[in-house]
């Protein structure tokens, strides 16, 4: 009633105007089929392959990985099937020289970014080799606290707009990290700085157990990057082309000096939450599974190459076995790192030298470990 | 050699490593313009511009995670956190992360972020700026703690702590920024990390402490004096890591201590202090080591923290009850 008196004064339409203007931005279909050609971001034949190549190749770790975790042979494990487009297309935009700081799920991303298979192995069954960063990767190991990577990836920015590189950051997190309140914090310190970074909500639906709209009232989640003001997009996170041209466009502007974008990728986890006794049937049922598995983003991507000549079943079964054959010598010098010893913890506690009580520690588990 | 007050050695120690190292940038709430709440940062974007001394946005987990990001990249961030009683906003970024960040990159990352605040009792503040938080931090394996209590140390340190490679908290009791002056070079110097000043030098008892303790336990000091007592005065500096080696020498020397802090009981480091004495000193000792602190409660309202925080008769009375012993 009050709207209709005054059209000035109309909150809830404000809201509704704004909620309404974020569509999902799709350009690959579940059927495999083009439905946004202006949109297309015309990948070269290679780079399409090449995509596809990664996805498949990361579907078979995660399967890899579940199995390898069950046989007791690797650690923390987050599952990632279902999440290929969301996180390889995101990644496929980035360049060499680009920092990531990923969330524990993001690992695929960091394995195509340069980090050696085995040292991700490492990371997982928690040993410290795992986390020493090879010379020139640009990377942070993944974070564990939901949305402290959202805060630090401003600083990396802010860091790289400050060096006058062509560099962005890259940042990942998920539909229930954008509850936290350094979600926020990150966005509107980039923004502020109009800095190059990359914020990714890859949005699958659940956060462990708690369903998207119990965090929030808000719609989307791309429309928190408004109140922020800094540019923001709802993609198909199953499109590989979709998710692929968004991250592009937020990249290329972000180099240009047009500060940062916010990327919610609409996505889903077929997995449980990590290896470590989640059970999804707790929380979703088998028809919510059923529904996102026809949107697989493997299935249409692989139709759409398939119809133009680039992919058959023998290059699929080429890319499975060599994936199959680079995990397992990859197990195979994850298992030759030495056993962990309380005076390499020591060592790697502070830069330059060891504080007093370091030092006569170190000195103490020396001599316990010469024994 | 000018004569300063603390506040303004600490601004001469920004300015001085503003200018030898390009990758320093000093930043946080109202840092720019205006110069800190404080003034700590008078004049340096003036001097430096604001690619250098900047501004932020009121948040302080952002300030902490944009600290750690810009030491990514390469660059040595000194971050004032307005009032260390905000330091729970921040807590991640400072414990959880930049803590870590050598360790959790098995060697290979560093975070050489200095994170300066003022803290401390006595000038009626609102609640939340006055706490004595330093062992919260001091807990944390990764992080240096330091406290001075002069304005000549005050200078050293902050110069060393902005060329450590590694997380160092910078704590500026906010009753001693204006409290007396003393001679600072104009030049680039620096005291080590970790390495406690006997402030005055005595035989009969030993008064270990730090902050604003130091002046409270020098007033003390001169008291017992004229009553025949010769008390040393060891100003800690660094509470994380601790001088044992001084604090040992000194009860060695003496055979009685007493451990002297603004913190709460169950607070502070005083604890601590006394473990390692108990370790490595306890033959030497002809009495039992006690601590002079304030009261277990919540840091106390206005109008009442002076009869609450420790003062020079506090001091002087638990030092005669280990003097007496």
């Amino acid at each position: 009633m009050a709207a209709e008196k005054n059209k000035q004064f109309d909150p809830t339409g404000v809201l509704h105007e704004i909620e309404e203007k974020f569509e999902m931005f799709q350009i690959l279909n579940e059927d495999g089929k083009i439905v946004n050609k202006e949109s297309d971001p015309n990948l070269s034949d290679d780079e399409l392959t090449e995509l596809m190549e990664r996805m498949v190749y990361t579907r078979i770790l995660d399967q890899r990985s579940i199995a390898l975790n069950r046989q007791g042979r690797l650690g923390f494990y987050a599952p990632t099937a279902g999440q290929e487009a969301s996180q390889l297309a995101s990644h496929f935009a980035l360049e060499k020289d680009d920092f990531i700081l990923p969330g524990y799920r993001d690992v695929p991303q960091l394995i195509f970014h340069g980090l050696p298979l085995h040292m991700a192995f490492l990371w997982s069954r928690g040993h410290f080799l795992g986390s020493e960063i090879p010379e020139g990767l640009n990377i942070f190991p993944p974070q564990i606290i939901i949305g402290a990577q959202y805060v630090q990836a401003a600083g990396v920015a802010l860091g790289f707009q400050k060096r006058g590189t062509k560099s962005v950051v890259m940042t990942y997190t998920g539909d229930g990290g954008t509850s936290q309140g350094d979600f926020y914090e990150g966005l509107n310190f980039a923004g502020a700085f109009r800095s190059p970074a990359i914020f990714v909500v890859q949005n699958n639906q659940f956060a462990i157990s708690t369903p998207r709209e119990v965090q929030t009232a808000a719609k989307t989640l791309a429309q928190k990057g408004i109140a922020a003001g800094i540019p923001s997009i709802l993609v198909d996170g199953m499109d590989p082309l979709a998710v692929y041209a968004a991250t592009k466009d937020a990249r290329e502007r972000a180099v240009n000096g047009e500060g940062p974008t916010l990327i919610e990728t609409m996505c889903y986890r077929y997995g449980p939450h990590t290896m470590a006794g989640d059970d999804p049937t707790r929380y979703r049922t088998s028809d919510i599974d059923n529904e996102w598995e026809k949107r697989d983003p493997i299935v249409r991507f692989r139709t759409y190459l398939e119809g133009k000549k680039l992919w058959n079943e023998e290059k699929e079964n080429e890319v499975i076995e060599r994936a199959k054959q680079e995990i397992k010598d990859a197990i195979k010098q994850a298992d030759q790192a030495p056993k962990q010893k309380v005076t390499d913890f020591l060592k790697i506690m502070y830069a330059g030298d060891m504080p007093y009580n370091v030092q006569e520690q170190f000195d103490i588990y020396t001599e316990k470990e010469s024994k | 050699m000018a004569q300063l007050t603390m506040i303004q050695a600490i601004t001469d120690a920004m300015r001085t490593e503003l200018k030898n190292d390009e990758n320093v940038l000093v930043f946080g709430e109202d840092v720019g313009k205006n110069g800190g709440v404080f003034r700590a940062t008078e004049g340096l974007q003036k001097e430096f511009g604001e690619e250098r001394v900047f501004d932020t946005p009121l948040a302080e987990s952002g300030i902490g995670g944009l600290a750690i990001g810009l030491a990514l990249t390469g660059y040595r961030p000194v971050m004032e956190l307005q009032f260390f009683g905000f330091l729970f906003e921040v807590m991640d970024s400072v414990s959880g992360q930049a803590a870590r960040m050598s360790f959790r990159s098995a060697g290979k990352l560093n975070a050489p972020i200095t994170i300066r605040s003022p803290f401390g009792g006595g000038v009626a503040t609102p609640e939340m700026h006055a706490d004595s938080l330093e062992g919260l931090v001091a807990a944390q394996p990764g992080l240096k703690v330091v406290i001075p209590s002069t304005p000549y140390d005050a200078k050293g340190l902050l110069i060393s702590a902005i060329k450590d490679e590694n997380p160092v908290i910078f704590l500026e009791h906010m009753k001693l920024y204006r409290s007396f002056r003393q001679e600072v070079p104009e030049e680039e110097y620096t005291i080590p990390l970790g390495k406690a000043d006997v402030k005055r030098e005595g035989t009969d008892l030993s008064i270990i402490t730090y902050g604003a303790m130091v002046q409270e336990s020098l007033k003390a000091a001169e008291a017992l004096e004229k009553d025949g007592h010769s008390v040393e005065v060891i100003d800690l500096r660094t509470i994380q890591p601790l001088d044992v080696e001084t604090i040992i020498a000194s009860v060695e020397k003496t055979s009685r201590a007493i451990v002297v802090q603004e913190a709460q009981r169950q607070a502070g480091i005083a604890a601590n202090v006394v473990s390692e004495i108990m370790e490595r000193a306890v033959l030497s000792l002809e009495a039992p080591v006690l601590r002079v602190t304030a009261p277990d409660t919540i840091y106390p309202f206005a109008q009442g923290e002076n009869t609450w925080l420790p003062k020079a008769d506090d001091i002087v009375a638990t030092a005669k009850k280990v003097l007496e012993f």
